[in-house]
C-alpha cells in the first residue's frame, strides 16, 4: 500500500474491457444516429414552444375549441383540458380518413396529459402553454385520447374520442 | 446494544464505536419504518388495477387511490432511500477512512433535520392535504408544511454530506499521499453530486411553491417548475443507484470471495456519474410544450453518454464476480454463475438486483431516446421501468446490505438466513411479473398514475396484463413483509453473537494496489469544475430564457381543490 505517489501513472485497462467499451460507444452512436435521422430527416418530432396563453382568459380559437378545416383534408384541432369537469373540450371529434390534423392543446387550470392512442401524439398539457403536434390519419377507426397526467380525483375518467371515418 | 468484539477481523485497525453504530442504526430504523408503511400501499394500487379496489373500505382514513399513491411514492422512493443512503454512507465514511466523523454533532444535526422534515411532510400527506404525488407539479397546491418538510429533508441530507466532506478533509491531512479508500470515495462522490442535483428542487420550493402556498405570491410558472424539478429528478435516480454501485464494486466482490477487478475504472465510473448525472434532465420533459426541441435533443445525447459509466460498471462488477466464482471452482462460459454464494441472502439479493437492473437499463435507454419516448411517455411503462431501478437495483440491494448491516449494528445473528434467500427470490419473481406487465401495458397505451380498474377506456386487450400487475404486486408485498419481519426479529431477538462470531463488514480489496491508480482519479477540483461547466452549458441558456419569461399568473391554484 505504500507505492510512490506518481502522477504519471497511466490508466491500466483490461483488453476485454477496452473492447467492451468500444462496443458500448458504437451502440450509443448507432442509437443517437437512429433518433437523429428519425427526428430530423423523417419528421418524428417532439413538441416545441408554440405560444403562451392566459389560462384565465382563453381567447381566439380557444373560445370555440374543436375542429377547423383549413383546406381540403387539412385540419387543426383545438383541445382544452378541464379539471373541474375532468373532461376534454371537445369530447368527440370526427374526421375523414387521410386527413392531416395539427392538434393544439392547453389547460384551463392544472396539468393534464394528452395521449392519442395508436399514434405518436403524446403531449404534456400545461396552463399558460400551448402544446402542438401533427398527425396524418391513414386508417379509419376509433382513436381515444386519454389524460395521462394526474389532475385530481376524476382523472381516470378523463378521455375523448377521435373517430376517423371512411370518405 | 453492540458488543465490543465486533468490527474486528480485517478491520482490526478500527473499531466503530457503539455510539456510531447506534447512529447508523437510527437511519436504518427510520428507513425500514418508511418502507413498511409505504409498501402497504403498493398492493392497494396493484389490486386496483386487477379489479379489486380496497380503497372504498379505507375511506375513513385514506381518501383516495391518489393519496395512497402519494404515500407510496414519498415514503418508498424518497424517505426509505434517503435515510438508508445517509446511514450507509456514514458507515462507508467511518470504515473507509478508519476514523470517526470529524464533527459527529454536525451529522446528528443533519439526521434530526431530516427526521423533523419527514414528520412535517407526513402530517399533511396523511391528512389528505398534500395529495399531489411525489412530483408535486403546480398548480396542484399542497399545504405549506409539505413543501417545508421536503426542504428540511433535503437540507438535512446536505448537512450529513458536509459531515462526510469534513471527515474526508481531516483524513486527507493525516494521509496526504494515500488514495481515498474506495467505499468512502463512492459515498463522497454521491453526496457531492447530490449537492448539485438538489439545487433545482430547492430553488423551485423556495422561490415558487413555498411562498405561493403561504399566499405571498399569486401563482407559479408550471413550465419553469417542471424544469427545476427535473434538474433534481433525474440525478435523484443516481442518488438511489450509486450507493448500490458502491456495494457492488466495493463490498459484493468480497462477499463472493474475490476482489474488485479494476480500482481505477470503478473510480472513473463514479467521476463520470458526478459529471453526467445532472445535465440531462430534459429527457424527462420531451413532451413539454415550453422547451425547444433542439435543447431536448442535446439532453437526449447527453443521456446516452451516461450509458457509458453504466456499461463500465456492468463489466467491472461482472468481471469481479466471475473471478470470484472461478476461484470457488466455477466453470464454463456462463456456468460459473452457479458457483457464486447464492445461499447467502445478502449476495443473492444484490445479484438478483443486478439482473433486474439490466432490464431497467435497457428500458432507460428507450426512455431517453428522444422521439421514441413519445410512445411510452406518461404510460405505465415508466413506473414499470423505475421499479427496476429504484425498487430493484437500489431497494433490493439495500435489503441485501441490511442482511449483514443489521446483525453488525445489533450484534445479533440474522434471523432465519434461509428465509432471507427466499425473500430475495420472491422480490425478484414478483418484480419480473409486475414490471413486465407494466411495460407491456405502457406499450398498449395505458396511462400511468391512473386507477385503471375504474377507467372507462380500458380495452379488452389490457385485462390479462392488469391481472398480472395485481399478481406481481401481491408477491412483492409478501416479500416486503418478509424483509421487515426478518429485520425486526433480528433486531429484537434475544440471541447474541458470540465473541468469535463477530460480523465482518465486507470490504473488497482490489486486484491492483489502489496506489497505482492514476492521481487524476483522486483529484476533486477538475471534476467539480467540469461538472459545474457542463451544467452551465446544458441548463444555463434555457434557465435564463425561462426565468426571463416567467409568468406567475399562468399557474394559479384552482378555486376548488381537485382531490
Amino acid at each position: 500500500m505504500s507505492a510512490p505517489n506518481d502522477a504519471k501513472r497511466t490508466l491500466h485497462i483490461d483488453p476485454y474491457e477496452k473492447n467492451w467499451m468500444r462496443i458500448s460507444i458504437i451502440l450509443v452512436i448507432v442509437f443517437a444516429a437512429a433518433v437523429t435521422v428519425a427526428g430530423f430527416a423523417l419528421g418524428f418530432q417532439v413538441p416545441s414552444p408554440e405560444e403562451r396563453v392566459d389560462p384565465n382568459n382563453l381567447t381566439g380559437p380557444w373560445e370555440n375549441p374543436g375542429l377547423r378545416e383549413l383546406s381540403p383534408g387539412v385540419y387543426e384541432l383545438y383541445v382544452i383540458g378541464n379539471a373541474t369537469t375532468w373532461q376534454f373540450e371537445p369530447r368527440d371529434v370526427e374526421i375523414p380518413v387521410d386527413s392531416t390534423v395539427t392538434i393544439y392543446v392547453t389547460s384551463r387550470d392544472i396539468q393534464h396529459g394528452f395521449k392519442l392512442q395508436d399514434t405518436n401524439i403524446n403531449m404534456q398539457i400545461l396552463p399558460g402553454q400551448v402544446s402542438k403536434l401533427t398527425h396524418v390519419f391513414e386508417e379509419a377507426g376509433e382513436y381515444p385520447y386519454i389524460c395521462t397526467e394526474y389532475c385530481g380525483v376524476g382523472h381516470a375518467a378523463m378521455f375523448g374520442n377521435l373517430t376517423v371515418v371512411e370518405k | 446494544m453492540a458488543t465490543r468484539e465486533e468490527g474486528r477481523g480485517m478491520l482490526a485497525t478500527y473499531d466503530v464505536t457503539k455510539t456510531d453504530k447506534r447512529f447508523i442504526g437510527a437511519h436504518i430504523l427510520v428507513a425500514v419504518i418508511a418502507l413498511s408503511i409505504g409498501s402497504l400501499f403498493g398492493p392497494l394500487q396493484a389490486f386496483q388495477f386487477s379489479g379489486v379496489d380496497l380503497y372504498p373500505y379505507l375511506q375513513p382514513v385514506f381518501k383516495s387511490y391518489y393519496q395512497g399513491l402519494t404515500i407510496h411514492g414519498v415514503l418508498n422512493a424518497l424517505v426509505w432511500t434517503t435515510f438508508f443512503i445517509t446511514g450507509f454512507f456514514t458507515l462507508t465514511t467511518i470504515l473507509g477512512f478508519k476514523r470517526g466523523l470529524r464533527y459527529p454533532k454536525l451529522n446528528r444535526v443533519g439526521f434530526w433535520t431530516m427526521v423533523a422534515g419527514l414528520v412535517m411532510a407526513a402530517i399533511p400527506i396523511l391528512l389528505d392535504e398534500a395529495t399531489v404525488l411525489y412530483t408535486f407539479y403546480p398548480p396542484l397546491q399542497a399545504n405549506w408544511a409539505f413543501y417545508t418538510g421536503l426542504t428540511l429533508v433535503v437540507v438535512g441530507s446536505w448537512i450529513e454530506g458536509y459531515g462526510f466532506f469534513f471527515t474526508y478533509r481531516a483524513w486527507r491531512k493525516e494521509n496526504p499521499d494515500t488514495r481515498t479508500p474506495f467505499i468512502a470515495f463512492g459515498g463522497l462522490v454521491t453526496m457531492a453530486m447530490w449537492q448539485f442535483a438538489t439545487l433545482g428542487i430547492a430553488v423551485e420550493i423556495l422561490t415558487m411553491l413555498l411562498p405561493w402556498s403561504l399566499g405571498l405570491i399569486e401563482g407559479t410558472d408550471p413550465q419553469l417548475a417542471r424544469t427545476y424539478f427535473w434538474f433534481t429528478g433525474h440525478p435523484l435516480v443516481y442518488f438511489w443507484l450509486l450507493p448500490a454501485y458502491v456495494s457492488w464494486y466495493g463490498m459484493l466482490p468480497k462477499q463472493a470471495g474475490g476482489k474488485l477487478f479494476s480500482d481505477s475504472l470503478a473510480r472513473l465510473a463514479m467521476w463520470l456519474f458526478l459529471l453526467l448525472s445532472v445535465p440531462l434532465g430534459f429527457h424527462h420533459q420531451f413532451v413539454d410544450p415550453g422547451i425547444p426541441a433542439g435543447w431536448k435533443y442535446i439532453h437526449a445525447v447527453l443521456t446516452y453518454s451516461v450509458f457509458l459509466p453504466s456499461m463500465l460498471t456492468a463489466f467491472t462488477v461482472i468481471a469481479s464476480l466471475e473471478r470470484a466464482a472461478r476461484k470457488r471452482g466455477g466453470r464454463g462460459l456462463f456456468g460459473w454463475v452457479r458457483a457464486l454464494p447464492w445461499s447467502n441472502g445478502s449476495v443473492a439479493a444484490q445479484l438478483l438486483a443486478g439482473i433486474l437492473f439490466m432490464f431497467g437499463g435497457i428500458g432507460g435507454l428507450t426512455n431517453a431516446s428522444y422521439n421514441v419516448n413519445l410512445v411510452i411517455h406518461n404510460t405505465t411503462w415508466v413506473p414499470g421501468h423505475f421499479h427496476l431501478t429504484v425498487a430493484s437495483a437500489a431497494t433490493l440491494s439495500f435489503m441485501g446490505i441490511s442482511y449483514w448491516l443489521v446483525p453488525w449494528i445489533t450484534g445479533k445473528p440474522l434471523w432465519k438466513p434461509r428465509l432471507a434467500v427466499i425473500q430475495t427470490w420472491t422480490w425478484f419473481i414478483g418484480m419480473l411479473i409486475f414490471s413486465n406487465a407494466m411495460h407491456v401495458l405502457g406499450l398498449l397505451g395505458a396511462p400511468r398514475r391512473t386507477p385503471l380498474g375504474v377507467a372507462p377506456y380500458v380495452s379488452e386487450e389490457w385485462s390479462g396484463h392488469l391481472l398480472r400487475v395485481g399478481l406481481g404486486g401481491a408477491i412483492l408485498f409478501v416479500s416486503a413483509v418478509m424483509f421487515v419481519w426478518i429485520v425486526a426479529r433480528t433486531t429484537w431477538g434475544k440471541e447474541r453473537l458470540g465473541a468469535n462470531e463477530e460480523i465482518e463488514v465486507p470490504i473488497a480489496e482490489s486486484e491492483q494496489d489502489p496506489q497505482l491508480t492514476p492521481l487524476w482519479l483522486d483529484r476533486w477540483v477538475p471534476w467539480i469544475v467540469g461538472t459545474v461547466l457542463l451544467i452551465l452549458v446544458a441548463y444555463g441558456p434555457q434557465l435564463i430564457d425561462q426565468i426571463a419569461n416567467i409568468d406567475l399568473g399562468s399557474g394559479q391554484a384552482p378555486s376548488i381543490r381537485p382531490w
